[in-house]
C-alpha cells in the first residue's frame, strides 16, 4: 500500500529527485521537501490561487496536483523570477503600485502576471482582469494589482526597445 | 488537506490503462487532469485504492475537424480546446471552453474528466446534450460508442461500465445557418455555474429548422429540454414563442437549494438564461459575430 515514487521535478532550473508518497501534493512538494516556502497554500480547494506555479510555462494550482503527476516537467516559482539580485519587472511593479497590502495571494498574482507578459506583451485592461480571474486577494486590491501589471507590461517594452536600440548603432 | 493512500500507476497506452483498471477491479479511479477528481479526494469524499493516471498517454489530446464531425481526445484541455480553430469556427464550443473555472483549472481540466465525472455541475456534458455528442469509450471487451443522452446516469454515475476509460468526444459540426451559445451564471470564475444552458438553432428563411437546449447545474444529471426545442423548432422566435420555451425549460429542471442558490433563484435564472442564449444563437446563425462570456453575481 502506498508505495512511495522517485520522481525528478526541475523547479527554477534545478532539478531535484525525491521518493514521495503519491498523494502528495506539488505545493506540498514545493514547500515542504523542497523548503521554497513562497508559494503559499490558501483555500487548498482551487478557488484562490495563492499556490499558483509554472508548470511547463503554463499557470497551475499546485494544491490540485499530485507531485508525482509533475515528474520530469518544469516548474517555476515565485523564487525564480528574481535574477541576479533584481527583482523582475512584475515585482517591481507591484511594490511600486501598492499592490500587495497582507502578501497572501501576491505569489500567485506574480506567477499569473508573469505569465500574462510572456504570451502577451501588450495585454489589454480586460486581458489583464481575466488572467487573474483564478486569484483571489481578500484585501481586494485588485484595482492596484491590474495597474501593476499593465506597468510592468509598459516597462518590459520599454526596456526591450532599449535593448534593440542599444543593439542597432545608427 | 491530504488524499487518504493510494497506490500510483502511470498508463502508456489505453490497453495498459484498461489491463490496470480490469486487474485492480472496484477501488481504482482514472486521473487525468485531476480537477475534479483531486478535490474529491482531498475532502474524502471517495478513498480510492489505487489511481490510475492516464494523463501522460500519447496521441488522446488531439482535436481533430473531420469535415462533418469533430473529435475531441479525452485528455484534451479546455484551454487548448478554447484556443483551437474548433473554438474560433463554433463560438459555442468557444463559450464553453473559455468559461470553464479559471486559466490555471483550464490549463490541467479535460473534457473527458469533465464528462467521466457525471458531475451535473461539469459543462462539457451539457454542451455535448446541445450538440448531440458521443462518447468514445475503451474498456475490456473494446471500444463502443455512447450517445450522450442517458450517459450520465445519476449524480456521480455515468454508463461507464468498470474498467471502461473515455477516449474521445465527437459531435456533428453544425450546419450552415446554425448558431448557439452556451450561457453561465456563476459566483466566480472558479466556481462551477450556479445555473448554465446551451442553446443550439438553425435556423431558414427565418423558420426554425431544428433546435437544441440543454441546462447544466439544475439537477442530479445534465438535462435536455425537449419540451422546449419544441416551443421553438417550426416556428419563426417570436416573443411568445421564446417565452413558452422558457417556461418550458424551468418545466424540464429539477434544482435545488444548496449554497448557491435556492431552487426558486435557479429557476429564474434558468428562464433569463434560455432566453439570452436564444437571442445569441439567433444572431450568430445570422452570421454575427457576438461576445459571451460568464456572468458573475
Amino acid at each position: 500500500m502506498n508505495d512511495r515514487i522517485l520522481i525528478t521535478v526541475t523547479v527554477n532550473g534545478a532539478p531535484h529527485e525525491r521518493e514521495v508518497e503519491p498523494r502528495l501534493l506539488l505545493v506540498q512538494f514545493i514547500r515542504e521537501e523542497l523548503g521554497l516556502t513562497g508559494t503559499h497554500i490558501g483555500c487548498d480547494t482551487s478557488y484562490c490561487g495563492a499556490c499558483t506555479v509554472l508548470l511547463n510555462d503554463l499557470p497551475i494550482k499546485s494544491c490540485t496536483m499530485l507531485a508525482v503527476q509533475a515528474d520530469g516537467y518544469e516548474v517555476r516559482t515565485v523564487e525564480g523570477l528574481e535574477k541576479d539580485g533584481k527583482l523582475h519587472a512584475v515585482q517591481d511593479a507591484f511594490s511600486e503600485h501598492h499592490a500587495l497590502q497582507c502578501g497572501y495571494c501576491t505569489p500567485g498574482m506574480l506567477m499569473s502576471a508573469c505569465h500574462l507578459l510572456e504570451t502577451n506583451a501588450r495585454p489589454t485592461d480586460l486581458e489583464i482582469r481575466k488572467s487573474i480571474q483564478g486569484n483571489l486577494c481578500r484585501c481586494t486590491g485588485y484595482s492596484n494589482i491590474i495597474k501593476a501589471i499593465a506597468s510592468a507590461a509598459d516597462k518590459i517594452q520599454e526596456v526591450s526597445g532599449q535593448e534593440v536600440a542599444g543593439g542597432n548603432p545608427v | 488537506m491530504y488524499p487518504a493512500p493510494f497506490q500510483y500507476h502511470r498508463a502508456k497506452t489505453v490497453d495498459e490503462a484498461v489491463g490496470l483498471l480490469a486487474g485492480i477491479g472496484e477501488g481504482a479511479r482514472v486521473l487525468a487532469g485531476g480537477q475534479s477528481l483531486l478535490a474529491i479526494l482531498k475532502l474524502r469524499f471517495d478513498e480510492p485504492t489505487d489511481l490510475v493516471d492516464i494523463g501522460r498517454i500519447a496521441n488522446l489530446d488531439q482535436i481533430d475537424d473531420a469535415g462533418e464531425v469533430i473529435n475531441i481526445g479525452a485528455l484534451a484541455t479546455h484551454n487548448r480546446i478554447g484556443a483551437s480553430a474548433i473554438a474560433e469556427a463554433i463560438p459555442i464550443v468557444s463559450d464553453c471552453a473559455n468559461g470553464i473555472a479559471d486559466n490555471q483549472v483550464r490549463n490541467l481540466g479535460t473534457i473527458g474528466g469533465s464528462v467521466a465525472s457525471g458531475d451535473p455541475s461539469c459543462d462539457w456534458p451539457t454542451l455535448l446534450h446541445t450538440l448531440d455528442g458521443e462518447i468514445l469509450c475503451q474498456g475490456p471487451d473494446g471500444a463502443r460508442t455512447l450517445d450522450i443522452n442517458g450517459f450520465v446516469e445519476d449524480l456521480y454515475q455515468t454508463a461507464l461500465k468498470p474498467a471502461e476509460i473515455i477516449t474521445g468526444l465527437r459531435f456533428k459540426k453544425p450546419a450552415a445557418g446554425s448558431g448557439g451559445a452556451y450561457c453561465t451564471f456563476k459566483r466566480c470564475a472558479p466556481a462551477y455555474p450556479t445555473i448554465a444552458v446551451g442553446v443550439q438553432l438553425t435556423i431558414r428563411n427565418g423558420q426554425v429548422d431544428s433546435s437544441r437546449i440543454a441546462l447544466g447545474s439544475a439537477g442530479l444529471t445534465p438535462i435536455r429540454a425537449s419540451a422546449a426545442e419544441a416551443e421553438l423548432t417550426g416556428g419563426s422566435l417570436g416573443a411568445d414563442e421564446i417565452n413558452k420555451a422558457a417556461e418550458a425549460a424551468v418545466a424540464a429542471a429539477d434544482p435545488y437549494d444548496d449554497r448557491r442558490g435556492s431552487a426558486e433563484f435557479k429557476r429564474q435564472l434558468i428562464a433569463t438564461l434560455t432566453k439570452r442564449a436564444i437571442a445569441i444563437a439567433q444572431r450568430r446563425a445570422g452570421g454575427e459575430t457576438v461576445k459571451n462570456s460568464p456572468e458573475y453575481y
